[in-house]
């Protein structure tokens, strides 16, 4: 980022939340760049940035859009870039329909199921081969789970973790002039036409000076010579179309030609230690290591079908050898159990039928189906969406793990939660047994994180840890002992997956096993021939016949030569700046992805102020400070064979190596479960028409109409009123999440003792909560009561006609005995509407209503919830309408025609959009992300009622949470 | 309280001492020059990262007595160049913090407190109803006679805050003994 010369942070306020890394922003800064914070708060980073452009939480896509639209509209897109290293000549499916011809919906809209079937989004080919979507790496979630109809979205985007779907066979046809009406460019064009900057200033409450500001400023510093960062955080994330925003980033980002190279990108800024790391090797229900889906059931029910979904051997990229990655899984997992014979194991491997996240998982528990569950340093109680059923939810099991530094909300609900208090739950009749382990800390064990930016680091251990604190190694190391030794002697095959898994890790004298050894066997090595035995060091070692194995092709060479490559640490100082002897970033030590698009396509830096690599003739190679990302012989005008495929089917001007067709993605012919260009719709609690089309809010958004998960009106709907304003989330600088490892710690606590909410002095005068008192919120799920801080850094937004307050509220706080300091916890405001994506909830946005005063204590704070409930006349069905369109399958109404025109209501929407934490699914990596990856797929039967609505009706619902 | 010596004079060793403006060491009270930072008396130096957001700083842990006693940034890491965030900076509190919880503790059904339990029994314990709720709720085939082959009645939530190493035997076991519900931080 410190090569920057403009850095946009949208849906993060990186100087509260990451203010180690926000170093870099200041130091591109002092250099001469230019800094935008586009937020709904003054915050923090807005106070250090040139320019705040307030926005109205949930609209980004209106923004970014109209972004986009002037960039092409002014000719200020950089043409060699974009005609050479995108999908903007290829030519779509005759049968593509645009939200723009069907009024909110693209084709191929199944409205029973809420999914999108994508063959009309697919490539047209040249007559060799067979275009069709239906790739579908993760995509482990598409079909519904009979019996269970709640949410099974697909998911899923975290597939995409390290590059783009399949797309069928064969050549896609281009037209390099960009001027067929059935070219990405052409259908870019016409789809973002109508995001004008009167769209902005009237849905995004931004005005037209403000938007000419930044697009100038960003315009203006997107060329050979300049480019232009974006960074994010679950600002964006968090929204029932969260993966949509940061595609929308991703499309403006390679239309400027700011992919791939330095002080380009897009930032993801993740919120803990190695969120990165268990998103790379997963405790994610739908990835297994290296972003290999978990197999489906009907989809994946052989070895071939399992891998060819992730990527054929006919497609460009190194994709295409998903089968060698996979068999050095199995092979590293089940060892000499694992033969060509038996397809590696492959029958091992569980099935997935559906998304089984943990929101579902807590739904599970509610209808007993589940028995045990291992809470392992997250504290869902305070940190997950919509508290109470989370509470609820762990009062259904028959046991509980919770491993943790100390008692967490989620290890003491049962005696002190806010289920007690209301009388909902009472202590002696809880049947859960609990089990609170105490867990070493980072002190204590040695181990890797891997940061926001791919970068794994090693932690040396400093001390052994007390009494019976053990690392999570050593306890699932121990579990696995048991486990295998009380099935010993088993001859039941649903025991040989646990009785031939490889689990012989060398112990130390306590008993802890040693990491170096499991980091070795997430390495791979060789199993068989000369060197047998020895570490691989790099993936393009493996092979798919069994003579090696691997844990996670993507860290292959982490402990290349036997050296553990993530603990080097020759200092900064003594490094050039992209420090690539600090530690290990993977894939290869790269730390810019896509850096070949850093050079044109003769192999040529752009400018010899953004140098990174380059094309050596004379050595014939590439070369430069950063490793490249790129086969390192390949030159510049390579063309490959006819019918090549894999990596060798990568063209001398592929720079998106792990992409199907090897292009960077404007428009997404595959994945994107939810549209293959992102468009506009509001937030589901929205109380604002959608300006744009008779569709209010995300057709494909995941929704589970429930009494436990209650929505308020939305736009047009009678009973919005009663929760007129709008709160948001996010976090401080002197917390962490759900406060785990800081409302326990007494410096932490100090400097941020009580929970609060912000609001601006008009609000305060509106409802008559005075400064420093105490207010009450109201959401359909809960009611809290915070401190109130009157500030002038909440201004009311003018949105068509209309005031809009809004409330922040931090989520740090929960309600427990056990904590320094406790509090009410905002996520039990929250319900859960889900991207299709990423199964992440919609947190930054969200109807409310606030009076003065603490709320009420015992049963009659349910009184008081029910109260707001039965005035607004919700049923369950409220907010969860899926489809707003007339004639539901296709629009019958002419483009242009504002849905909303004859509404009489908007008020509020809009929540901030903020935050920091996690993430997210599509996000990853930083620099360079992907450009255009996408998510994968899937439907998602909901379990809302989705019949059709009376034109214009909005919708509420949504959202949910955070943390952790 | 000694007498001061001519040469202990503040004004003398501000002369004396290098430091001419007074600011510095010339005028550290005789308490201030006895006290010797815990970094310097510490046994040892382990260079670690940061457990809180994924920025990835540089600490480094100071050990004296096999106790950690103070954990600072770390100058030669590229990323935070010795910088470390209020959070960062109150890690030594994550070890020595007196709401630390060091021993198991176990609740029984329908109990209203907290009991003692050995570690071994408790893990011993976990073992036995693993087993048992992944029979419980195991599931051969789908409706259509399809493979799952998996258990729904175990799920897990939590990686993002414990080591990759630690991730990839979690997610091993369970996916050996077709626990499919694992989740963890990334998904909210």
């Amino acid at each position: 980022m410190a090569n920057s010369d403009c850095i946009v942070i949208q849906g993060s306020n990186m100087a509260e939340c990451h203010p180690v890394g926000f170093q870099w922003v200041s130091e591109a800064k002092a250099r001469g760049a230019k800094v935008i914070h586009i937020d709904p708060r003054f915050t923090r980073t807005t106070a250090v940035a040139d320019k705040h452009v307030p926005i109205r939480a949930g609209t980004d896509i209106v923004l970014l859009g109209a972004l986009i639209n002037y960039a092409i509209t002014n000719e200020l897109w950089f043409k060699e870039y974009v005609s050479a290293y995108t999908n903007a000549p290829m030519i779509i499916n005759e049968k593509f329909k645009d939200t723009e011809d069907l009024e909110g919906l693209f084709s191929g809209f199944d409205s029973e199921t809420g999914a999108y079937d994508m063959a009309t989004w697919a490539y047209e080919m040249e007559d060799d081969g067979t275009s069709q979507a239906g790739g579908e790496r993760g995509q482990g979630d598409g079909s519904a789970d009979e019996g269970d109809a709640e949410g099974h979205g697909a998911s899923s985007g975290e597939s995409h973790g390290s590059g783009g779907p399949p797309i069928g066979s064969g050549r896609p046809k281009r037209d390099e002039t960009l001027q067929h009406p059935r070219s990405v460019f052409q259908i870019l064009k016409r789809h973002y036409a109508r995001y004008t900057p009167q769209l902005v200033e009237e849905t995004c409450g931004i005005s037209p000076a403000d938007f000419e500001y930044l697009a100038k400023t960003i315009t203006e510093n997107s060329n050979r010579d300049r480019t232009t960062c974006f960074a994010y955080a679950v600002g964006w994330t968090q929204h029932s179309q969260g993966a949509q925003f940061i595609r929308t980033a991703a499309i403006l980002q390679l239309l400027l030609g700011n992919m791939g190279r330095p002080g380009g990108g897009i930032m993801a800024l993740r919120g803990h230690a190695t969120i990165q790391g268990s998103t790379d090797i997963p405790t994610l229900f739908n990835l297994l290591p290296g972003y290999l889906p978990m197999p489906k059931v009907g989809t994946h029910d052989t070895f071939q079908q399992w891998v060819d979904a992730v990527g054929t051997k006919e497609q460009k990229g190194f994709w295409a050898d998903a089968d060698v990655y996979a068999v050095n899984l199995l092979k590293a997992w089940w060892g000499d159990a694992a033969t060509k014979d038996n397809d590696w194991a492959f029958d091992y491997l569980p099935r997935l039928s559906g998304a089984h996240g943990t929101y579902q998982t807590a739904m599970g528990m509610l209808r007993d189906e589940v028995d045990g569950y291992f809470l392992l340093g997250q504290n869902p109680a305070v940190g997950s969406a919509n508290g109470r059923m989370q509470r609820m939810a762990m009062s259904h099991l028959k046991w509980l793990v919770v491993r943790d530094f100390s008692l967490i909300e989620s290890a003491t609900w049962w005696k002190d939660g806010p289920e007690i208090e209301t009388g909902e739950l009472v202590t002696e009749d809880i049947d859960t047994e609990v089990f609170f382990l105490p867990a070493a800390n980072h002190t204590e064990k040695a181990g890797s994180f891997t940061q926001t930016q791919r970068m794994v680091q090693w932690r040396h251990q400093a001390v052994k840890p007390p009494e019976d604190a053990r690392s999570e190694l050593q306890f699932m190391f121990e579990l696995g002992v048991k486990i295998r030794e009380k099935l010993a002697g088993s001859t039941d095959w649903r025991d040989r997956p646990l009785l031939d898994l490889t689990w012989d890790y060398p112990v130390d004298e306590e008993g802890d096993p040693d990491p170096v050894s499991v980091l070795a066997e997430i390495n791979g090595r060789f199993e068989s021939g000369p060197d047998a035995g020895k570490p691989l060091s790099s993936y393009t070692q493996m092979k798919a016949d069994g003579s090696t194995s691997g844990g996670c092709w993507i860290y292959t060479g982490v402990y290349a030569d036997g050296v553990n490559q993530a603990a080097r640490r020759v200092p900064g100082k003594d490094q050039d700046e992209i420090a690539s002897q600090w530690a290990w970033a993977w894939p290869a030590n790269r730390r810019i992805l896509y850096n070949r698009a850093s050079a044109d396509p003769e192999g040529r830096p752009w400018s010899e102020r953004k140098k990174l690599i380059w094309w050596d003739a004379e050595a014939g190679k590439w070369t430069g400070p950063d490793v490249p990302d790129f086969p390192a012989d390949r030159a510049p005008g390579a063309q490959p064979e006819p019918g090549a495929g894999g990596p060798a089917a990568l063209a001398g001007d592929d720079p998106f190596i792990m992409q199907a067709d090897g292009k960077g993605w404007l428009f997404a012919p595959n994945g994107m479960v939810d549209g293959p260009l992102p468009t506009h719709y509001e937030p589901p609690e929205s109380h604002v028409g959608n300006p744009l089309y008779a569709q209010q809010n995300s057709p494909s958004r995941v929704m589970f109409a429930r009494e436990d998960n209650l929505y308020a009106p939305g736009a047009g709907e009678p009973g919005g009123d009663v929760y007129p304003y709008v709160f948001t989330t996010y976090r401080l600088t002197e917390h962490h999440t759900a406060g785990g490892m800081s409302r326990t710690l007494p410096y932490l606590s100090e400097l941020q003792p009580e929970m609060f909410c912000e609001i601006s002095p008009e609000l305060a005068e509106l409802t008559g909560v005075e400064p420093y008192g105490w207010a009450t919120i109201v959401s359909p799920r809960a009611a809290i009561e915070v401190r109130a801080l009157v500030t002038e850094r909440m201004k009311p937004l003018k949105v068509r006609g209309r005031t809009v307050h809004q409330i922040g509220l931090p989520y740090h706080w929960g309600v427990g005995s056990e904590a320094v300091v406790s509090g009410d916890s905002a996520n039990d405001l929250l319900g859960l509407v889900l991207d299709p994506n990423t199964q992440i909830q919609e947190a930054k946005s969200n109807a409310c209503a606030m009076v003065p005063g603490r709320r009420p204590r015992g049963p009659e704070l349910l009184d008081m919830i029910d109260k707001y409930r039965s005035e607004a006349g919700i049923t369950l069905a409220t907010g969860h309408t899926r489809i707003t369109v007339p004639d539901e399958q296709s629009g019958t109404l002419p483009p242009g025609v504002d849905p909303s025109a004859g509404e009489s209501f908007h008020w509020p929407s809009a929540g901030a959009a903020e935050a920091e934490e996690e993430e997210a699914a599509v996000e990853h990596e930083a620099q360079a992300a992907q450009d255009a990856r996408t998510g994968a797929s899937g439907a998602q039967p909901d379990g809302g009622p989705n019949g059709k609505s009376p034109h214009g009706t909005g919708t509420a619902g949504h959202e949910t949470s955070e943390e952790d | 309280m000694a007498r001061l010596s001519f040469l202990e004079w503040p004004v003398i060793r501000q002369f004396t001492s290098g430091d001419v403006t007074g600011r510095g060491p010339a005028v550290t009270s005789g308490k201030t020059r006895a006290v010797e930072p815990r970094t310097t008396t510490a046994d040892r130096v382990v260079q670690s990262v940061c457990p809180y957001c994924a920025v990835g700083c540089g600490q480094r842990v100071f050990v004296k007595d096999e106790k950690v006693v103070q954990i600072e940034g770390d100058p030669d890491s590229p990323v935070s160049r010795g910088r470390l965030c209020p959070k960062g900076a109150a890690s030594e509190q994550l070890v020595n913090s007196p709401r630390r919880v060091k021993k198991v503790l176990y609740r029984r059904p329908k109990g209203t407190d907290w009991e003692e339990l050995d570690l071994d029994t408790a893990v011993e314990m976990i073992a036995d109803r693993f087993l048992e709720a992944r029979r419980n709720h195991w599931q051969d085939a789908d409706p259509q006679g399809r493979p799952l082959r998996r258990t729904m009645g175990i799920a897990s939530l939590g990686g993002a805050t414990i080591d990759n190493e630690e991730n990839y035997l979690a997610k091993k076991l369970f996916t050996a003994a077709g626990a499919i519900q694992m989740e963890n931080q990334a998904r909210i």
